[in-house]
């Protein structure tokens, strides 16, 4: 009996992956995993997706024969059965021993992703994320490095993160890397998370993370991005954040100009564009800035090019509704908005 | 002249609805309040799956999104499935366990006012600045920061309706422990008024901590208390212990019921009796049981750590044993049976799938590692639609059918009835089915729109095509009642002609007093024993005598409404100065009607013996 529920149960769990494979986006997918975290997450879905659908075809077995052989044919009384200890018994134990095999393992994972002794290691890469409406701010305090919008994580190794919120609860997902882990604005809620290179460079090396905690209206626009990139390149971004002690010269004369606006309205103001860690985390009430132009997005969610920007920058409330930045400065000219596009591209560490 | 008559008989009919104690009006209450709401939600539904149609949809605005994604789930718990199932448990319970009426009449109209004025104080909120918008959880941080009158509408409204469900689970409780008639014992009661007497024990545990959350953030809202404001030392997490332990148990507030009505349905269809009755109470106290320990796994991602975790996701998982053992047991009852397809038993079939589907997708989520990928996105929207729509709504359905006679006397109509099923049905996993893998492929719920590139796109479009076909199977299903309202063609006791158990032994509808003479039990499924043995009816268990009833009363309503006024002094309080005499004056409308009700003695009245034998048999004016 055993060894052909195990038998059923292998033939299903292949089923399954191939019903299941194919099915989404391999950069934000939880069914297309690329890291330690989701794989274990999607063996064990698979796992229990198998044992499920067993579950399911006794049942539909079983009710499609009564559905077939006791319709109303004449108006007999049927006999008045009153139960069956023994039939009653296998289906009270048969469950018990399906949910065992399921419990185990679920038991066990769940304490493995949360192992995060790691964390102190010499060169271990620590990401301290803090959410806000409707941002994302990352921080590496062995770096003393902040930016925003866009991780930047090498492959093949742990991620800790250790996750706040600064208003109200969000959650912090990247579904192609592992489940989520909300932010709450309490406490500091701690996991790690692996990109495994391969999948990583299937998957165009660009992961989507979501905000999965309702945090208000522009809730479902909550996105950020993660670069997985190799740990020498990873290394080359951090030496060149850290590079960036005092704002970037702008090199050609429209991005200076678009310096100056972005001082003179106050945009400076939120957003910084150094990317030391040195103010403290009430102070950063705007995305840091500091590698902007190397960013595929804006604001999370737009492609990142002059079109965009300056649509973001013209009325952010159209684009992301209720988003804090709405209102905070004087309306921008034409020219003023391609001065500033041109000056956040200009933002870049790596080059 | 004949318009003033009709008028006036419209007026006494409705000052007669407005002051009744008797369980069958109100169950008509409940049926007529609940169905207006569960329209609504309805509504609210299509209007969610219309702007998530298409990628960067701008059908509702953001704001807009949240407004009517909060309201479609509150309303569809608190005001369309809760009453919905209560108006059932009004009609059908106090008459299968033998009795005249519930325990205390004049507290079921009070829940019943209580509950109505929650619903409407909480649907005036679009009126007056907008509905709540924090989802029905209304987790603390995002309900404290939510501006305006919204939330308030939210706390206020299900406070109020919320005492409404407590009065009418205590009021349960006590009818089945005391009222059963002679020879009902508790393992011969039907199996609708065993899963009632459950589902009310949870209310009576499940609700209080309901009421403490909600009075805390009403505290913290209106009147500057802190119990969740983090930077003045609250916490947030306590609102989701709290919400949670009331909110998990909830789920089977409403679904024990339901699982009571398929019992009856299936026993009822298939001519047998429920195989192995005595696992299935068991079952049904156990599944009650663990309902209060399982709250966390709602909670998996909020970082209670890798214990809490563990614990709670193996609780979760227990659950399924006994859930299994029922629904193997109704395939039993089936088995060697005479099914007959009628549309309740449709939906008891179509509920079978479903929920076997919504329950396993349930314990997926149970498995705590994986449901970090689950929680939160469309894959758990589609878990708890099969099991609430697919174990609830279809045993709210079928019920309706089944008992539509008991309550107006007249049958509705088979044909459409099932067309409603098969829309409803095929509607229902086209629209959930797909959303499970539409929350794997990256899609978190309660977003107001989806970007496209992300693979969204056909499952997103499936989904709301599906919710089209249940839009069109409720406009089959209003149809049907007017249609059948309209003829009108009285039916006799039994008008399924296979009924088990003592309601289907009285009149459609039951005169006033339900029981003539108190029937007499002498087993499960009492009147089939009766019909087996060539009785028409019940043997009674007390000679012929006066019957004593309950007086109306319009102090119910005015209790209830004084707390819909005091809601809202309370609400305007801080913004206008005539918020605290309002707030005074509802308090003192609602603590003087009860002063009155204590004060004044009101010892029923009696419907004497002679009036009893003047009735021909049965042909007792409704």
């Amino acid at each position: 009996m055993k060894r052909f529920t195990s038998w059923r149960l292998f033939l299903l769990s292949a089923l399954v992956t191939f019903l299941l494979s194919g099915c989404g986006e391999p950069y934000v997918s939880a069914l297309k995993p690329a890291g330690e975290v989701a794989q274990k997450q999607y063996e064990l879905i698979l796992l229990s997706t198998a044992i499920m659908i067993l579950v399911i075809l006794v049942v539909t077995v079983l009710f499609v024969i009564v559905l077939i052989r006791f319709r109303r044919k004449d108006d007999r009384i049927p006999e008045q059965v009153e139960g069956n200890t023994k039939l009653e018994i296998i289906w009270t134990v048969i469950p018990i021993i399906l949910l065992l095999i399921l419990a185990i393992p679920t038991v066990k994972g769940t304490f493995a992703l949360a192992d995060m002794s790691g964390t102190d290691k010499e060169g271990a890469v620590v990401v301290n994320v803090r959410a806000s409406l409707y941002w994302w701010e990352f921080e590496y305090p062995n770096e003393g490095i902040v930016t925003s919008q866009e991780l930047v994580l090498p492959t093949d190794e742990r991620i800790y993160f250790h996750v706040t919120a600064s208003d109200v609860k969000h959650s912090f997902w990247i579904p192609a890397l592992g489940g989520k882990l909300d932010t709450n604005p309490d406490n500091v809620n701690s996991f790690w998370l692996e990109i495994d290179s391969e999948a990583a460079e299937e998957a165009g090396n660009l992961f989507y993370g979501k905000c999965a905690e309702l945090c208000g209206p522009s809730h479902a626009l909550m996105d950020f991005k993660v670069r997985a990139v190799s740990r020498e390149e990873y290394e080359r971004w951090v030496e060149g954040m850290k590079a960036v002690t005092e704002p970037k010269e702008p090199e050609t004369a429209l991005a200076k100009k678009g310096q100056e606006v972005f001082n003179e309205k106050g945009c400076i103001s939120c957003h910084a564009v150094t990317a030391a860690n040195t103010a403290p985390a009430e102070a950063r009430i705007g995305p840091n800035l500091t590698d902007f132009g190397e960013r595929a997005f804006v604001a999370g969610i737009l492609e990142n090019n002059r079109e965009e920007i300056k649509r973001w920058l013209r009325n952010p409330e159209k684009v992301k509704p209720a988003n804090k930045m709405t209102g905070t400065y004087e309306p921008l000219t034409e020219e003023e908005l391609e001065a500033l596009a041109e000056y956040l591209m200009s933002l870049k560490v790596t080059e | 002249m004949s318009s003033y008559a009709q008028k006036r008989g419209f007026l006494a009919t409705l000052w007669d609805y407005l002051t009744t104690v008797d369980h069958k009006k109100i169950a008509v209450l409940y049926l007529v309040a609940g169905g207006f709401f569960f329209v609504l939600g309805g509504i609210e539904a299509i209007l969610i799956r219309v702007q998530l149609a298409v990628p960067n949809n701008d059908f509702l605005s953001a704001d807009m999104f949240n407004q009517v994604m909060t309201m479609h789930g509150t309303t569809m718990i608190f005001f369309a499935a809760m009453p919905l199932l209560f108006a059932l448990m009004n009609a059908v319970l106090p008459l299968q366990i033998g009795a005249r009426d519930v325990a205390f009449p004049f507290v079921n109209a009070l829940g019943f006012w209580m509950f109505f004025f929650g619903g409407i104080f909480l649907n005036l909120s679009w009126f007056l600045g907008g509905a709540p918008d924090a989802g029905w959880t209304s987790y603390a941080s995002l309900s404290l920061a939510s501006e305006g009158k919204r939330i308030d509408f939210y706390t206020l409204g299900i406070q109020i309706s919320g005492f409404g469900t407590l009065m009418a689970g205590i009021n349960f409780l006590v009818t089945i422990i005391n009222m059963r008639t002679t020879g009902m014992t508790f393992m011969r009661m039907p199996m609708f008024t065993w899963t009632t007497f459950v589902a009310s024990a949870l209310i009576l545990f499940a609700f209080p901590p309901l009421t403490i959350s909600i009075f805390f953030l009403i505290f913290d809202r209106l009147f500057g208390s802190q119990f969740f404001n983090v930077e003045m030392g609250g916490n947030t997490i306590i609102w989701e212990h709290l919400f949670w332990i009331f909110g998990h148990p909830e789920v089977y507030i409403l679904v024990l019921p339901a699982f009571g009505i398929f019992s009856e349905v299936i026993s009822i269809f298939s001519r047998k009796r429920l195989f192995g009755y005595a696992s299935m109470v068991f079952a049904t106290v156990l599944i009650g049981f663990l309902g209060f320990m399982v709250w966390a796994h709602h909670m998996f991602t909020t970082g209670l750590g890798p214990i809490a975790n563990a614990i709670f996701a193996v609780a979760t998982m227990a659950i399924a044993v006994p859930t299994g053992i029922k629904i193997f047991n109704w395939l039993l009852t089936m088995w060697g049976g005479s099914i007959k397809l009628t549309t309740p038993m449709l939906y008891a079939l179509g509920f079978i799938p479903s929920f076997v589907i919504g329950g396993v997708t349930g314990i997926m989520n149970a498995a705590s590692m994986a449901d970090y990928q689950y929680h939160d996105t469309y894959f758990v929207v589609g878990h708890f639609h099969y099991t609430i729509l697919g174990g609830v709504v279809f045993a709210i359905l079928a019920g309706l059918h089944l008992y539509w006679p008991k309550m107006f006397g007249t049958m509705l109509n088979e044909t459409l009835g099932k067309i409603t099923f098969w829309l409803f049905f095929i509607g229902f996993h086209l629209t959930f089915f797909v959303q499970h893998f539409l929350g794997l492929m990256g899609m978190p719920r309660r977003t107001y729109t989806f970007l496209e590139g992300q693979g969204l796109e056909t499952g997103n479009m499936v989904s709301s095509i599906g919710a089209a076909f249940m839009a069109v199977g409720a406009i089959v299903l209003v149809i049907n009642i007017i249609i059948t309202s309209v003829k009108n063609q009285k039916v006799g006791n039994d008008p399924w002609e296979d009924g088990r158990t003592l309601e289907w032994s009285v009149s459609s509808p039951p005169p006033h007093y339900n029981f003539k003479q108190l029937p007499l039990v002498r087993g499960i499924d009492a009147y089939w024993i009766e019909k087996m043995e060539g009785r028409k009816e019940m043997t009674p268990a007390e000679p012929l005598g006066d019957i004593h009833m309950p007086n109306s009363s319009f102090i119910p309503f005015m209790i209830s409404f004084g707390l819909f006024v005091a809601a809202f002094g309370a609400m305007y309080r801080p913004d206008y100065s005539w918020g605290l005499p309002v707030l005074v004056g509802g308090l003192v409308i609602t603590f003087g009607s009860m002063l009155i009700r204590s004060l004044k003695d009101d010892h029923g009245h009696y419907i004497k013996k002679e009036e009893l034998m003047d009735d021909s048999d049965k042909g007792v004016q409704a």
